[in-house]
C-alpha cells in the first residue's frame, strides 16, 4: 500500500521531469542528458531563493521557472541548434552531456559537493494515510505535478501553439511546409522542457538530499522511464513515472533496496525484450 | 598518396615502439600506457558503432567485465603475480565477448535512438551488479596477485601488450572495413531495411560487430585490472569511460578508421594532463574538460579527420584553379 | 507458362483501414505483369505482404510453388524475389559502386561476410556491368546521396538486378521521371524480359503500362478487380467505374486509360 501510494506521488514527479525530456525528444529528436543536472540545477536555484532571500518555495517557482525557461532556450540557441546531420540524436548527447559537466563543475565550485535540502514546514511535517506518515511536500509536490503536467496538456492540445509543437511531434518535415517555423517551436519546445525540470527540481530537493552529483543518477531514470514510455509519447512518460517508482518500491519491500534499484532497469530490458517501441510508442511509419 | 599513408603508418609504428625506452619517467608511461588502452578501445568501439550507426554508450559493459574477469579467473586459478597474468587477457576478451551476446541480442532489437538509450541503461544494471553481488567484491572490488616488478620498470610490460591490442584492433578495424562484413554494417547504418531486403542478414551482422568490439575493450578493461592491482565496481563500470570513447571517435572523425585513433592519442593524454595538473580541484577539471568539448564538437562536428580532408581538398582545388589560371593566362 | 509467384486471398489491415482486403494476384513466368489501381488502392501493401515487409491478417504468397506467408525479406530475396521502392531507397553514405555491391551475393550466409573481401573480380565485373546498363557507370565512384530523383531510380534498378533475381517487382518505375528517361526503362525492362526475366510492374502512367504488359491486375479498394490482356482491362467498364468512383485520380489518366 505504501509503495502503490509513494509510486503514485513520486512517480508523478519523476513524470513531470521525464515530460520534459520526452517532448524535447519527440519535437527534436535530441536526447537532452543535461536534463538531470538541469533538476539539480532548478533546486539549487530554490536552495538559494529560500536561504539568502527566504522566499517560500513554491513562491520562489515564479522565479525559479522562468530562470530555468532562459537557460533552457540559451542552451538551445548556442549549442543544440547548431546539430545537424544523420549523427545528430548521437551528437545530441555528446554535448548535452558536455554542457551537464560544465554546470556540475560549477555548481561544485558554487556550492561545495555537501549535501543540502530544501526545508520548509511542510516538508519536516508529516500527516498519516492509511498508517502510513507521509510529510506533506509528498502531497503538494504531486499536486504541482499534476497542475503543470495538465496545464502543458492543455497548452498542447487546446492552443494554436501546441497544435504547432503537436504537428512537429508527428513529422517535422511536413510541419515545416505547412509553415510552421519549426527552429522557434524547436527552442521554445526546449525551453519548456527545462523549465517544468525547475518544478521538479524544488520537489526532488525537497524530498532528497542532493549535490552536483545527483544529476547522473537522475537522468539515468529518467531516459529509462522515457525509453519505458515509448521515446516522444507524453502519455506514456505519465504512466511509465508511475509503473517504474511503484515497482521499485515493492521489490524494496518485498525483497531488499538493493534489487530495488536494479529493478527499475531490469523492468525497462523486459519490457523491450517484448515490445522494442516501449509502451506507448510507435513503431517507425510505413516502408514505402 | 597510398605510399604516403603507408609511411606514416609506419612512421607511428616506430615513434610507439622506442617511446618508452626514450620516456623514462614512470608517470608519462603510465599515461602513455592509459592512451593506448583507450585509443584501442575507441578503435575498436568504432569498429561497430562507427560503421553501423548503432552508437553504444554502454561500453563500459565490456570494459568491466574484462577487468573483473580477469581478477576472477587469477585468484581461481591461484595464480602468482607476474607475467602470465597477461596470458588472462585474451581470455577476458573472450568471457567479455561470451556477456555481449545475450546483451547484444537484447539491446540490438531497438532502433537506432532508443538503442542509445537502452544501451545506457542496461550499462547501469551491470555496475549495479557488480556493486551488489558477493563474488564481485561488493563495493570493496577485487584484487589480483600482487606483482612484484621494479616501480622503475613496471609499466613498460603494460605498454607493449597494450599496443599489441592497439595494433590488433587496428588491423581488426581495417579488415572490417574492406570486408563484405564491413560493407554490410555500412548499408545497415545507411537504411537497414533497404539492407535487409537486399539479403543482409543484419540482425547476426550487428550482433557479431558488436561482440567483435566486446572482444577488444575486454582486453583493454583486464589489462587495467592487471596494471591497477585493485578494481572497483565505479572504475571499471563508468559513465565517463562510455562517454569519453564514443567522444574520442566523434572527435576524430566517427566512422573513419584514423578518426579514433587520433581522438584517443589526443584527448586521452590531454585527459590524463589535466587529471594530473587539476587533480586539487576536481570540479575546475570537470569545466575544463567539458567546454573543450563542446568547443571541438561545434566548430569540427564531422571530426579532425574529415575537417583535415576537406580543407586539404579545398587547398588542392585552389592551387589546382590557380594553376590552371595560370597557365590560361600564358596561353592567352 | 507456369505461376511463378502468386498471392491468394491476402487481407492486411491498418488500424482502421483494410488496406488489403482478400486480394489476389498471379505472375506467370516470364511475364510482365502489370497492377494498377487508383491511390491508396493496396499495390504497394501489396508488394510489402509479397516481399515479407508487411505480414498479411490472412491469405498466402507463393514463390515456385513454396509458400512464403510471412518469411523474412532477407529470405525472399534470397529465394530470388527484387523489389525496388515507390520511394526510392538507395544507401545515401556509400559509393554508387558499393551500393551494386551490397546486393550481389543474395544466397551466402553473414558468416562467409566475415572472411573475404567487398568483392570478388567477378563480382566487380557484374556490378559494372549493370551500372553500364542504366548508363551509372561513370558515375561509380560517387556517393549515391548526391544522385538526382531519376538516377536513384535506375541505380536501384541495377542493384535489384545484379543479384540476378528471377522476379522483380518495381513499384512505379516512371513515377517522376522524364519522358525520355520512361522510355528508356520501358525498353530496357522488355530487353531484360525477352532474356528471361519476370517483372511485376506497379505503374500509373498507362501508356507504359499498356506498352510492356502482358496481363494486368486493376485494384481496388483492396482486392482485385479485373485481370486481362492490356486490351480487355482497357476496356472494362468495371475499371472506369473504380478509377472515377476513387476519384482522386486526374483527368488525364482517365483518357489514357480509355485511350490507350
Ligand atoms: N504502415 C501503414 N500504416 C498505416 N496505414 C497504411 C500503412 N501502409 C499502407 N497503409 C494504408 O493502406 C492503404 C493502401 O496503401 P498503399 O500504399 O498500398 O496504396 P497504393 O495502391 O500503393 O497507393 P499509391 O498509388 O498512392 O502508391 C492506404 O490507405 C494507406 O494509408
Ligand atoms: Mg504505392
Amino acid at each position: 500500500m505504501h509503495a502503490l501510494i509513494d509510486g503514485v506521488l513520486t512517480g508523478s514527479v519523476y513524470a513531470l521531469m521525464a515530460t520534459g525530456l520526452t517532448l524535447i525528444f519527440g519535437v527534436m529528436e535530441i536526447i537532452n542528458v543535461a536534463q538531470g543536472i538541469l533538476v539539480i540545477l532548478g533546486a539549487y536555484f530554490s536552495y538559494t531563493l529560500s536561504t539568502h532571500f527566504g522566499i517560500d518555495l513554491f513562491l520562489g517557482l515564479l522565479i525559479t521557472i522562468p530562470a530555468m525557461f532562459v537557460v533552457g532556450v540559451v542552451i538551445e540557441r548556442v549549442f543544440v541548434a547548431r546539430l545537424k546531420g544523420p549523427e545528430k540524436t548521437a551528437m545530441s548527447i555528446l554535448v548535452t552531456y558536455a554542457i551537464a559537466l560544465v554546470i556540475e563543475g560549477s555548481l561544485n565550485q558554487i556550492y561545495s559537493v555537501n549535501y543540502q535540502q530544501l526545508s520548509a514546514w511542510y516538508v519536516n511535517k508529516s500527516f498519516e494515510l492509511f498508517g502510513v506518515y507521509f510529510p506533506y511536500i509528498y502531497v503538494y509536490g504531486f499536486l504541482l505535478a499534476v497542475g503543470l503536467l495538465s496545464a502543458l496538456y492543455v497548452m498542447l492540445y487546446r492552443t494554436r501553439f501546441g497544435a504547432s509543437i503537436r504537428a512537429s511531434l508527428a513529422d517535422q518535415a511536413a510541419a515545416a511546409l505547412v509553415g510552421i517555423d519549426v527552429k522557434r517551436v524547436s527552442t521554445i519546445c526546449f525551453g519548456l522542457g527545462v523549465a517544468i525540470t525547475g518544478a521538479g527540481g524544488m520537489i526532488y530537493g525537497a524530498t532528497n538530499t542532493f549535490n552536483a552529483s545527483s544529476g547522473a543518477d537522475l537522468i539515468s531514470r529518467l531516459l529509462t522511464i522515457i525509453v519505458l514510455g515509448g521515446m516522444g509519447s507524453l502519455g506514456g512518460a505519465l504512466v511509465a513515472g508511475i509503473l517504474m517508482v511503484t515497482v521499485e518500491d515493492i521489490v524494496g519491500v518485498v525483497w531488499s533496496p538493493i534489487w530495488s534499484t536494479m529493478s527499475f532497469f531490469i523492468v525497462l530490458v523486459v519490457v523491450l525484450s517484448l515490445r522494442p517501441q516501449g509502451l506507448f510508442g510507435k513503431l517507425s511509419s510505413r516502408v514505402a | 598518396m597510398k605510399k604516403w599513408s603507408n609511411l606514416w603508418w609506419l612512421a607511428g609504428l616506430v615513434v610507439a615502439l622506442v617511446l618508452p625506452l626514450v620516456m623514462t619517467n614512470p608517470a608519462y608511461r603510465g599515461i602513455a600506457v592509459y592512451t593506448l588502452l583507450f585509443t584501442a578501445c575507441a578503435t575498436s568501439w568504432n569498429m561497430f558503432s562507427g560503421y553501423s550507426g548503432y552508437v553504444n554508450l554502454g561500453a563500459a559493459v565490456f570494459y568491466g567485465t574484462g577487468a573483473y574477469s580477469e581478477d576472477l579467473l587469477a585468484n581461481h586459478l591461484n595464480m602468482s603475480g607476474g607475467a602470465a597474468l597477461f596470458w588472462l587477457v585474451p581470455l577476458s576478451g573472450v568471457v567479455a565477448m561470451l556477456i555481449g551476446i545475450p546483451v547484444g541480442l537484447v539491446a540490438l532489437r531497438v532502433r537506432r535512438h532508443t538503442y542509445v538509450v537502452i544501451t545506457i541503461a542496461i550499462f547501469f544494471v551491470f555496475q549495479l551488479a557488480a556493486t551488489n553481488f558477493g563474488f564481485t567484491g561488493g563495493t570493496a572490488g577485487l584484487t589480483i596477485p600482487f606483482i612484484p616488478w621494479m616501480a622503475s620498470y613496471f609499466d613498460v610490460p603494460f605498454y607493449y601488450v597494450a599496443l599489441a591490442v592497439l595494433i590488433f584492433a587496428i588491423l581488426l578495424s581495417a579488415g572490417v572495413r574492406r570486408s563484405r562484413f564491413g560493407l554490410q554494417l555500412l548499408a545497415i547504418r545507411d537504411d537497414e531495411d533497404r539492407a535487409l531486403g537486399l539479403g543482409v542478414q543484419v540482425a547476426a551482422v550487428k550482433l557479431t560487430g558488436y561482440v567483435m568490439s566486446g572482444f577488444v575493450i575486454g582486453m583493454c578493461g583486464a589489462i587495467y585490472a592487471m596494471k591497477q592491482g585493485q578494481i572497483y565496481p565505479q572504475f571499471v563500470f563508468d559513465p565517463l569511460f562510455d562517454i569519453t570513447v564514443a567522444l574520442m571517435c566523434f572527435f576524430g572523425g566517427f566512422g573513419t578508421l584514423v578518426g579514433p585513433i587520433i581522438g584517443g592519442v589526443v584527448l586521452e593524454s590531454a585527459q590524463q594532463y589535466l587529471t594530473v595538473t587539476y587533480s586539487s580541484g576536481g570540479s575546475l577539471y570537470l569545466i575544463i574538460f567539458g567546454a573543450l568539448f563542446l568547443l571541438v564538437i561545434l566548430f569540427m562536428p564531422r571530426g579532425i579527420v574529415v575537417y583535415v580532408k576537406d580543407w586539404w581538398g579545398r587547398r588542392q582545388s585552389r592551387i589546382e584553379s590557380s594553376q590552371t589560371a595560370a597557365t590560361a593566362g600564358v596561353a592567352s | 507458362m507456369t505461376t511463378l509467384l502468386s498471392a491468394s486471398n491476402v487481407s492486411r489491415a491498418f488500424g482502421g483501414v483494410q488496406a488489403l482486403n482478400g486480394c489476389s494476384l498471379e505472375v506467370r513466368r516470364g511475364s510482365i505483369t502489370g497492377l494498377i489501381g487508383p491511390n491508396g488502392s493496396g499495390k504497394t501493401t501489396l508488394f510489402n505482404v509479397m516481399t515479407g515487409y508487411v505480414k498479411p491478417d490472412a491469405g498466402s504468397v507463393t514463390f515456385e510453388g513454396q509458400n512464403i506467408t510471412g518469411a523474412r525479406p532477407n529470405k525472399v530475396f534470397e529465394l530470388g524475389v527484387g523489389r525496388t521502392f515507390q520511394l526510392t531507397r538507395i544507401f545515401a553514405r556509400m559509393t554508387v559502386l558499393e551500393n551494386m555491391l551490397v546486393a550481389t551475393q543474395r544466397e551466402e550466409s553473414w558468416l562467409r561476410g566475415l572472411t573475404r573481401s567487398k568483392s570478388s573480380p567477378r563480382e566487380l565485373e557484374a556490378a559494372m556491368e549493370w551500372l553500364n546498363f542504366v548508363g551509372l557507370a561513370h558515375l561509380a565512384k560517387l556517393e549515391a546521396g548526391s544522385l538526382s530523383y531519376g538516377q536513384r531510380k535506375l541505380l536501384e534498378l541495377a542493384y535489384v538486378l545484379v543479384a540476378n533475381p528471377d522476379v522483380i517487382l518495381l513499384d512505379e518505375p516512371a513515377g517522376g521521371v522524364n519522358l525520355t528517361l520512361i522510355n528508356v526503362i520501358a525498353e530496357k525492362i522488355q530487353a531484360l524480359n525477352e532474356q528471361g526475366k519476370t517483372f511485376l510492374v506497379v505503374e500509373h502512367n498507362m501508356e507504359f503500362v499498356m506498352k510492356i504488359c502482358h496481363q494486368v491486375t486493376v485494384m481496388h479498394q483492396g482486392t482485385d478487380l479485373v485481370t486481362g490482356t492490356p486490351g480487355e482491362v482497357r476496356t472494362n467498364p468495371a475499371v472506369l467505374d473504380a478509377y472515377l468512383g476513387g476519384g482522386d485520380e486526374t483527368d488525364e489518366e482517365l483518357e489514357e486509360l480509355a485511350n490507350g
